[in-house]
């Protein structure tokens, strides 16, 4: 056996560029439908499992897959914002608990949450070092955001500009990381979760600048209207949030106009759930309340619709490429006939010549399957990756 | 000649392919132990039908072929393999190397194709052996297709001789070569001959080489069965190789 492995493997090997092609096409024929079954069948999991633990989101009026998925995962386009005073209108109703999501700010690739301790306990996550959110300005960061830009208790991360030609938009803020959360493998592990006025801050709706009716305060002062100070552009405002300056910081305006991007909203029971969903269905509404459930399973709908239009595509030229292959090996073996013969004519045994063609063939196929093998096994390893690339994104 | 002194033994030998006008008919004809042959004729009259009727590649219709006092017709097809790659040497006017192998391996080719034999250190041994006798040892691990023609051929000899042949059969051995390696290949070919006593069966067109060998045989009277024996040239006498005279 070994004579016969080893002489086709010197085939093989010779004839690198022809094995090589035909691996990679073996390989693809036999990775494309079990990879994209396997992402499918991953794609399912990861979708749906959140999205059944989260019962019902409020968000503003526009395409809920889009709410969902921001909601859920923090990954696509931040929906259009609704009023803070809607968390209010739930909590009033007295039928559900409402989370607030601010989603719309990032430090470097990870999402800045701006939320209320209840998020936590929602989501079950625990910190696994350090503390929960106190104070404003206050982060605390998912297990992989500690991991990928290693930080902890004690160290800082900045929010990142939206545009940097944007001089009058959202300014960076340095944030004091108090906690990280224990790995609970799911979105929040890539998140970084601020009180949801700590959001508003980094949003411009909040600051932190000297008092102006201090003496200091007198060179940026343009005039003074009653209560109401004109300040000048020298007026400098606190781009972090400190034991000293934390005072400093007010927010202008009514807080229930504020921004929030979603609400989960957690109801009391089913009934309460029914009932919710009715008051968000008139036409004038400006809201819209989404049964994260429901829209996963959609897309899911789309994915395996799309999936099977694909597999049907991969079969057929699967099938083709089979068929160019068997005729690869039939012209390899006409090309190939004085071989035989001369292998015939000094005494080669049949069984151990036709086993040495057999093992090339083999060889191929095996090669191929090994390595669409790993190519899968990679895809499962990496399918969370891959998923927020390709559909979450 | 008794039969132990025939290396090979044709008696009343009918042949012809199933298609085409060829037909071989060949009465009497008997090669010596340890004796070199030539056999020569005009293209088309089966001297390489021949050599494989003695080979056991091709079976007579009629009549009987031994090798070394064995029937060859009358074994199986898969017998005949292994009497062959243990028995027989054969060397071909193309070399008939495996591209794809280098001058090592091909030279061991025989013991990798057929379980009758077996690949041990010794064999390696004796491979790397005959390959520096035939001036090619510092080329075993190179691949054959970059080799000069002649070096090609020794290592056909060289695979041709590994497996300690009784019987040599080359068809055309120099037939590729230039003067310099028809000399070469042919010294190295009758070196081992003598020196191991083996019988050597030669097709050749070039006629300058028959002077080597110790008879000639005329081929072209066998084809198509109109002559009832081969001519063979005064030298057969000498060399006590008989039976076949017309």
């Amino acid at each position: 056996m070994k004579h016969v492995l080893y002489l086709a493997w010197r085939y093989l090997a010779h004839h690198r560029v022809k094995t090589t092609i035909l691996v990679i096409a073996i390989m693809l024929i036999v990775f494309l439908p079990v990879g994209l079954r396997v992402l499918v069948k991953q794609s399912e999991r990861e979708l749906t499992t959140r999205a059944m633990a989260t019962p019902l989101i409020v968000g503003a009026k526009g395409s809920p897959l889009e709410l969902v998925l921001n909601s859920l995962y923090f990954e696509s386009e931040s929906p259009p914002y609704l009023n803070h005073g809607e968390v209010t209108r739930v909590t009033d109703s007295g039928l559900a608990t409402a989370i607030p999501l601010h989603t719309r700010f990032r430090v470097r690739q990870h999402p800045i949450v701006g939320t209320s301790l209840d998020y936590f306990a929602f989501r079950g996550l625990a910190v696994a070092a350090g503390r929960q959110l106190a104070v404003l300005g206050d982060c605390v960061v998912g297990a992989e955001v500690a991991a990928d830009l290693d930080i902890g208790p004690g160290d800082f991360v900045v929010s990142s500009p939206e545009s940097v030609f944007d001089l009058a938009g959202v300014y960076p803020l340095k944030m004091p990381v108090v906690g990280v959360l224990a790995h609970s493998h799911t979105p929040d592990d890539r998140a970084v979760f601020v009180d949801l006025k700590t959001a508003w801050v980094i949003a411009g709706l909040g600051h932190g600048h000297l008092d102006m009716s201090t003496p200091e305060a007198a060179p940026g002062v343009l005039r003074r209207e009653g209560s109401k100070v004109i300040a000048n552009a020298s007026v400098m405002q606190y781009n972090e949030i400190t034991a000293e300056n934390i005072d400093d910081f007010h927010f202008h305006g009514d807080t229930s106009n504020f921004p929030v991007t979603a609400i989960i909203v957690v109801p009391h029971d089913e009934k309460a759930s029914a009932l919710l969903q009715g008051r968000y269905l008139g036409e004038a509404e400006q809201v819209q309340i989404a049964r994260p459930a429901e829209v996963m399973d959609d897309l899911l709908q789309t994915i395996l619709t799309v999936q099977t239009y694909v597999v049907t595509a991969v079969i057929v030229v699967g099938l083709a490429t089979l068929a160019t292959a068997t005729l690869v090996f039939l012209l390899s073996l006409r090309l190939r006939r004085r071989e035989i013969v001369t292998m015939v004519k000094i005494g080669g045994a049949m069984g151990r010549v036709t086993a040495v063609l057999a093992a090339e063939i083999l060889g191929v196929l095996v090669i191929g399957v090994l390595l669409a093998g790993i190519l899968t096994a990679l895809t499962a390893a990496y399918g969370s990756t891959i998923i927020r690339a390709l559909i979450l994104s | 000649m008794s039969a132990a002194a025939e290396m090979v033994a044709i008696r009343d030998l009918v042949f012809h392919y199933r298609e085409g006008e060829f037909r071989l008919r060949i009465p009497q004809l008997s090669v010596a132990t340890g004796e070199t042959v030539a056999v020569i004729g005009p293209s088309g009259t089966g001297k390489t039908t021949l050599l494989n009727l003695i080979a056991g590649i091709v079976s007579p219709l009629a009549g009987q072929i031994s090798v070394n006092a064995r029937q060859i017709a009358g074994l199986s097809e898969a017998a005949r393999r292994n009497f062959r790659v243990r028995n027989l040497g054969l060397v071909f006017q193309e070399f008939e190397l495996l591209s794809y192998l280098n001058v090592l391996d091909n030279i061991l080719l025989p013991y990798r194709i057929n379980s009758a034999l077996t690949l041990t250190p010794e064999v390696k041994q004796r491979a790397v052996q005959l390959a520096t006798e035939v001036g090619i040892a510092d080329k075993l691990r190179r691949n054959v297709e970059r080799l000069s023609q002649g070096e090609r051929q020794r290592v056909a000899v060289c695979r041709a001789l590994l497996t300690e042949p009784l019987l040599i059969l080359a068809d055309e051995p120099t037939g590729n070569l230039d003067p310099r390696n028809k000399g070469r290949v042919l010294d190295i070919l009758f070196d081992y001959i003598t020196a191991h006593g083996t019988t050597l069966v030669t097709v050749t067109h070039d006629h300058d080489l028959l002077d080597r060998f110790q008879r000639v045989i005329e081929f072209s009277e066998f084809h198509s069965g109109n002559q009832e024996s081969a001519h063979v040239d005064g030298k057969a006498d000498a060399a006590g190789g008989g039976g076949d005279a017309p």
